[in-house]
């Protein structure tokens, strides 16, 4: 029976792979290695790919079979961990969820590093800029008044006012694909003011004001020039724009609702 | 071999232009005052306005008593004869410049990142701007329809 079994999975498994139409990809890698290069330039590669799978496999193939000098970051391959930013054909994406069908896989496809941070190598950049802004807004809960003795209960109601906000990754491609953050790398950027969001309207949190207060600064939620890039780059389809209007609009009312 | 020890990493998508990390701030180092607030909602309220003086003063230029046709130096006088268009086209000229310059400056700091190249666009800026409009509200207080043109 267990022979069976195994004769089956081998059987679909043959079948399933004729089925798959393999294509060969020009993937246009802009590479940098700050130990030789003056400045970032494109190379080419070709590889064959399943139409299906994503570009972060491609990346592989090519690390794997090509050039193992190529570097790039990547953890988890499912979209969870966020490290795996680039721009792709120009936008900002997740190679683990870009697939190559939808790139138009017949013209060569681009793969840079996101933009506005430095670059250290290929594709990796110091996201410490990032990291800085997303320290700035106090991303942790902030709870006067005495200590309860059992957990924070909230109603779900209260947990739905910002629940959109709290599915962020960090993968810095709303920030990167903003042009107010291009400009100088002052702008606290739509990740940190997101990340504000979350903590600003959580109905357990006392620490609003406080927030709201760094995000009036110069350099906060008014340079914000609603081009909805954000929204539009992020991996996990939070409504980034809608966001930082609540928070402009709570720092004109002076109220969290 | 020779290492790059002072090699600047590249800004990615800004080429030439020198890196510059967020400058630290510690908790309470932060810019107070409402300034940005305030030219946040200066600008959408004067935005509304504008939409209603200028379609306003378009309609009655271009279309009202026979159209552009009618405009000319009696046509002016006559209408600043009266303190209500005087006052219309002053908040035109007012909200419209400071909406402008508002707006150039919010330009000038997303595309200017030296500090001194920020620094001399926007004296340039707000030079014209206050200049413009303390000429235009010159002629419109001191306007003296008796000089013929
Ligand atoms: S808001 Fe979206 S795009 Fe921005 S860092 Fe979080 S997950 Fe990434
Ligand atoms: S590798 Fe983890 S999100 Fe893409």
């Amino acid at each position: 029976m267990s022979t069976a079994t195994v004769q089956e999975h081998v059987e679909t498994s043959a079948s399933g792979k004729a089925g798959i139409e393999m294509m060969t990809i020009t993937v246009r890698i802009r590479r940098y290695n700050p130990e030789v290069d003056a400045a970032p330039h494109w190379v080419d590669y070709q590889v064959t790919a399943d139409p299906t799978a994503r570009i972060l496999d491609s990346l592989h193939k090519i690390k794997w079979e090509q050039d193992g000098s190529l570097t790039f970051r990547r953890s988890c391959a499912h979209g969870v961990c966020g490290s795996d930013a680039m721009r792709i054909n120009g936008k900002n994406r997740l190679a683990c969820k870009a697939l190559v069908k939808d790139l138009n896989p017949t013209k060569p496809i681009t793969v840079e590093p996101i933009q506005g941070l430095p670059v250290l190598k290929d594709l990796v950049v110091d996201m410490e800029p990032f990291f800085q802004a997303y320290r700035d807004v106090k991303p942790f809960l902030i709870a006067h008044g005495n200590e309860p003795t059992r957990e924070r209960i909230q109603s779900q109601k209260d947990r739905d006012r910002f629940d959109d906000t709290t599915k962020c990754i960090l993968c810095a491609a709303c920030t990167t694909s903003c042009p107010v953050f291009w400009a100088d790398g002052q702008y606290f950027g739509p990740a940190a003011i997101v990340n504000a969001h979350r903590f600003i309207f959580d109905s357990r949190d006392d620490g609003a004001n406080e927030r709201l207060e760094i995000l009036n600064d110069r350099e906060g939620v008014w340079r914000c020039r609603t081009t909805f890039n954000c929204t539009e780059a992020c991996p996990r389809g939070i409504q980034i724009t809608q966001a930082i209007a609540e928070v402009k609009r709570a720092l004109i009312t002076r109220r969290v609702i | 071999m020779s290492t790059h020890v002072s090699l600047e990493p590249p800004r990615t998508g800004n080429p030439g232009r020198s890196q510059r990390y967020r400058s630290r701030k510690g908790p309470g180092k932060v810019t107070r005052g409402n300034f940005e607030l305030y030219s946040w909602l200066f600008m959408r309220a004067s935005g509304v306005l504008l939409v209603f003086l200028v379609l306003g003063h378009l309609f009655i230029m271009m279309v009202t008593d026979g159209g552009v046709e009618k405009i000319g130096f009696a046509f002016v006088a006559g209408r600043w004869a009266s303190p209500w268009w005087q006052f219309w086209d002053l908040m035109q000229l007012w909200l419209a410049m400071i909406h402008g310059t508002n707006g150039m400056r919010t330009v000038i700091n997303d595309y200017a990142d030296k500090d001194r190249t920020r620094a001399i666009l926007k004296g340039l800026l707000y030079t014209a701007a206050v200049l413009t409009v303390a000429l235009g509200t010159l002629v419109i207080f001191t306007f003296d329809p008796s000089i013929k043109g």
